[in-house]
């Protein structure tokens, strides 16, 4: 099971729940048992969410593999030389 | 108002133009003799991007009027180079990487000949007082200076 | 280090500082920027501007304008169809459209002074600028306010009435300022701070400032009959400028067809919108083209300067140095609608530093001055300014040297994050190390004088990036990258070319390629464009170096395993060595036809593995105390670039951005009257560092290769300004034995606090 942990606001659409254990391999894989869990969260996992999966930082990829292992933060999209919102 | 009509050399060249009071020496270079070397940074003088040669005086040529340049010999970026051999400071800046994004680079050239035409030996204290008139916001200004000392000492072997 | 040869490819170019393939162009006033293009039977447009910093507008009268001869369209908020409130991605950016079509061109209020109220298109400017007169605007003036903590206050003047802050819980019935709240959090920081020796607490304030690009905005747009577009414009991205307009103007993106110019400039200013779309509906309703540039005057009170900001920062450590606990709370400006850099400013308060427990809270206030737009590095210099000066205060207080201080708490490969991920290798340490080891460290100071380090870092992007490689019938190589150069990327980017292709560097000639003729590219900006761009020439040249590998395969008859590429060749192995020779590139483009058409490779990436940039500065200054006057002596930067492509254009970077923070530090500001008017809006007064304020500023180049680029690039660009704000004002309190917690220090504050503490009798 990844271990997956949201920073930031995201936590507040969950309830405060900020930890999650998924079996999710895929980033579209987890968003999707994570919208199913909490709809509220949802709409914000489309657009405007960074990943890091172990440690590397992905923005827009929805097919990048995640491993049975793995750590995941989802964070704010980071747009540096454009702010973001 | 009826336009004025001027008669002037720049670069070299003899040029007439038909210019309304208000216009300046930067608006009649860049608008109807299509010299867009020059660069409106700020029209009030305090950036140096329009710079060129006045009469062998180096000028801002948005605080120049074109009806005033009758008779007059401008020098403008576009007359650096000779044919097809650049200026020492020309190429100096290039091989110094002394321009990033480049829009203030033909105000420097210029402000930079103008120097060196009378300073063949300065220190870098003169260099930037010089050319504290020419703002630029991508070097921080170390190249430039280092670009301009080189091109001195080039220059001043022969 | 990371393995940073690419298969087949010599390493001749890259490391090197060639010349830029742009370069005579630029320096014989040739290179055309946006204010440069000229259509025949083009109008000149100019914009109507609100007066007042907060007014509602009641009423717009363009008839006396409409009517004056030589004035072909006039445009107000009748001419954009409003937008819902939606944050929908744009060019891979959140952007809520309802608050760029007002910001475009005001609809219910003028929200700042300066704001866009109507537009005409003229003959000539003349013209233009007489129409605007014509134009009556009835404004119900509304009370004002700027200061971003004077606008969080519950009776403060309320610039949108359907503004509710998101992040609070529970949810506000009543709008405010205060667009959002955000947090991040690790561990427990009260039981931290309950473990320190030393608690240092302080709150800083730092005034709004902006860009400071040389070129204003321009843009020229020309409408055809069956509404394709066309537009050239000075910007960051182009795909992002066609995106907005697209948008705003109800347009199939397909049908416009943006052009950079060379851009003078950006350093995020030009990541938006604001002539693009006025010149767009001008030139529709003119049926002709129509040319707009800004005024300096303009682009100070018109475009995106970046936050003014209150920031407090506590910070405790053990008495050893050891940091146990980190708070900051972030108050920025976002200017008329929401949108400030707060949530970066919130990751980067405290990313250099290994610290067990964080809390860091931010806020996004609006008030009236104009919206905020990207500086370079966007909400880390603020966070990170304040930040710098706590710690400096802590290594002085517990008598350690402040760099064996960031030393023992730098992040390194593994540290956590407060953001979350956990880093991969960063050269944090290495800079740190590089700075104590200079001359400049240990050269003796003199009475006045003060020296000030501090450290600094950007995450960088990598993002969606098309680049093509084109071999020509001689062998040479077209390339064509998306990304507008703002500093050098096409000499970098022609190097990685020339060096995977094994061709000499001045055979390929690089051009930026407009939106019709290039895939999608996010803009120049997040330090991405040659981190990305080189990663997508390396995978075009893969593909040509496959496809030729396949054809010598055909004409040799040969198996895979027979041929490689290597030093600009497809060579022949083995036994197949005697009976064929190697094939260049230009040897293969002399056949192209004969052998399956032309031949080229196209890289079409979101490029992931963006590596974070740590820098360190030192810097020494000299106070005047009978003038308050601040001279920078000397300044060292030491920054982690990961791999240079192109070190000369590296170092530009480094000494571009430490001089921009030196000018944040010591002089610029924007000064508002009590009228909410900007007074200061031109060069003489906004003041910026000129040649004679700062030396000679030395670059050490530090490589700690990032493991995810095929050469260990990291974006180099918007680190550079992140730690001089701390440095300086280190150096001031070594120098004066005063902490300023409020920039800019400029002569007159200088003068004042050295006075109040009776250090000056001028």
């Amino acid at each position: 099971m990844a271990r997956v942990v949201l920073v930031g606001n995201l936590a507040q659409l969950t309830g405060g729940v900020a930890e999650f254990d998924l079996s999710a391999t895929s980033v579209k894989q987890l968003f999707q048992q994570l919208g199913e869990l909490h709809p509220a969260l949802a709409r914000h996992l489309e657009d405007g969410i960074a990943v890091a999966i172990d440690g590397q930082i992905f923005q827009d990829a929805l097919l990048e593999p995640i491993g049975p292992d793995s750590e995941v933060f989802l964070l704010p999209q980071i747009a540096g030389g454009s702010t973001s919102t | 108002m009826a336009k004025h009509h001027i008669e002037a050399t720049v670069n070299g060249d003899a040029v007439e133009f038909l210019c309304e009071t208000e216009e300046t020496l930067l608006d009649v270079l860049r608008d109807t003799l299509h010299l867009t070397g020059s660069k409106e940074g700020c029209a009030s003088g305090d950036c140096g991007a329009c710079s060129v040669m006045l009469n062998g005086r180096l000028v801002c040529s948005c605080l120049v009027l074109g009806c005033e340049v009758g008779g007059q010999k401008i020098e403008t970026i576009e007359g650096m180079a000779t044919g097809e051999t650049l200026h020492p400071l020309q190429q100096q800046f290039l091989k110094s990487a002394a321009l990033q994004c480049g829009i203030c680079t033909p105000g420097f050239l210029v402000a930079s000949k103008a120097l060196l035409e009378r300073m063949p030996n300065p220190t870098e204290t003169e260099v930037r007082y010089w050319l504290a008139g020419n703002l630029c916001r991508c070097t921080g200004y170390d190249k430039i200076v280092s670009a301009v000392m080189d091109t001195a000492a080039t220059m001043r072997k022969g | 280090m990371a393995e940073t040869m690419t298969n087949g490819s010599s390493q001749t170019y890259v490391g090197t500082r060639t010349i830029r393939p742009d370069g005579a162009d630029k320096v014989t006033g040739r290179a055309r920027f946006g204010a440069d293009f000229n259509l025949p039977g083009q109008l000149i447009g100019r914009v109507l501007r609100s007066p007042h910093p907060h007014a509602r507008i009641v009423s717009i009268d363009t008839s006396k304008a409409e009517a004056l001869p030589g004035v072909k369209a006039v445009i107000t908020r009748a001419d954009f169809a409003d937008q819902s409130s939606e944050f929908i991605p744009a060019g891979e950016m959140m952007m809520n459209y309802k608050d760029v079509v007002r910001n475009v061109m005001a609809r219910e209020k003028a929200l700042y002074e300066g704001h866009a109220v109507a537009a005409v298109a003229a003959t000539s400017a003349a013209i233009a600028r007489r129409a605007l007169k014509l134009i009556e605007v009835k404004y119900e003036v509304l009370p004002h306010v700027i200061d971003v903590v004077e606008a969080m206050q519950p009776n403060a003047p309320l610039l949108h009435d359907d503004l509710f802050t998101v992040g609070v819980e529970p949810k506000p019935e009543k709008p405010s300022n205060i667009a959002k709240r955000v947090e991040i959090k690790q561990g427990d920081v009260e039981a931290g701070f309950k473990k320190a020796d030393l608690v240092i607490e302080r709150e800083f304030k730092t005034a709004p400032v902006h860009q400071g690009y040389i070129e204003p905005h321009a843009a020229l747009a020309s409408v055809s009959e069956d509404g394709s577009t066309e537009l050239w414009c000075t910007t960051q991205g182009h795909f992002i400028v066609r995106a907005h307009c697209a948008r705003l103007l109800g347009l199939d993106i397909g049908k416009v067809r943006v052009t950079a110019s060379e851009i003078g400039g950006g350093f995020g200013g030009k990541t938006v919108v604001y002539l693009e779309p006025l010149a767009i509906a001008l030139s529709k309703k003119a049926k002709r083209p129509v040319k707009m540039v800004m005024s300096r005057e303009e682009v100070f009170k018109a475009s995106g300067p970046t936050s003014g900001a209150t920031v407090r920062v506590k910070l405790g450590a053990t008495k050893d140095g050891k940091f146990v606990a980190a708070f900051a709370e972030l108050k920025y400006q976002a200017g008329a609608f929401q949108g400030s850099p707060v949530q970066p400013g919130v990751m980067c308060a405290f990313a250099p530093y290994d610290i067990e427990h964080v809390h860091v809270i931010g806020y996004d206030v609006v008030s009236n001055r104009p919206k905020v737009a990207a500086y370079r590095a966007p909400g880390a210099p603020i966070s990170e300014y304040a930040v710098e000066s706590v710690v400096d205060e802590i290594a002085k207080k517990l008598e350690l040297d402040p760099i064996d201080l960031r030393m023992q708490n730098a992040a390194h490969e593994g540290t956590k994050a407060a953001y979350g991920p956990k880093f991969g290798p960063v050269g944090l340490e290495e800079t740190l190390n590089a700075i104590k080891k200079t001359e400049h460290w240990n050269a003796p100071l003199r009475k006045w004088q003060g020296r000030g380090v501090a450290s600094g870092f950007w995450f960088n992007i990598g993002g969606e990036t098309c680049a093509s490689l084109t071999v020509n019938e001689d062998g040479t190589i077209s390339l064509m990258a998306g990304t507008p150069d703002i500093g050098g990327l096409r000499a970098s980017l022609a190097a990685v070319a020339a060096d995977e292709l094994g061709v000499p560097y001045d055979k390929v000639r690089p051009i930026i390629g407009d939106t019709g003729s290039v895939g999608f590219n996010f803009l120049t900006g997040g330090s991405r464009s040659a981190f990305s761009g080189s990663m997508a020439i390396v995978e075009a040249a893969k593909q040509i170096k496959a496809e030729l590998c396949a054809r010598a395969c055909k004409l040799w008859e040969a198996t895979p395993d027979q041929v490689e590429f290597s030093g600009g060749s497809v060579r022949p192995l083995g036994a197949l060595a005697e009976k064929v020779k190697p094939m260049s590139v230009a040897d293969f483009a002399k056949v192209a036809g004969k052998t399956g058409g032309p031949i080229g490779g196209v890289g079409r990436i979101n490029a992931q593995g963006a590596g974070p940039s740590f820098g360190t500065h030192l810097v020494d200054l000299e106070v005047d105390p009978e003038t308050g006057r601040v001279t920078v002596l000397r300044y060292t930067v030491a920054q982690d670039a990961g791999r240079a492509l192109h070190p000369a254009y590296v170092e530009g970077q480094f000494q571009g951005g430490a001089v921009q923070g030196i000018g944040w530090a010591l002089n610029e500001e924007y000064i508002y009257g009590d009228d909410g008017k900007l007074q200061n809006a031109g060069f003489l007064d906004y003041r910026m560092p000129v040649a004679s304020d700062v030396p000679m500023i030395d670059a050490i180049l530090v490589e700690v290769a990032n493991p995810k680029h095929p050469y260990g690039v990291r974006g180099v660009g918007e680190t550079p300004i992140v730690p001089p704000l701390g440095a300086i004002a280190n150096a001031m309190e070594s120098a004066t034995g005063i902490r300023f917690t409020e920039l800019p220090m400029s002569p007159p504050k200088v003068l004042k606090a050295l006075k109040d503490k009776g250090l000056s009798r001028a």
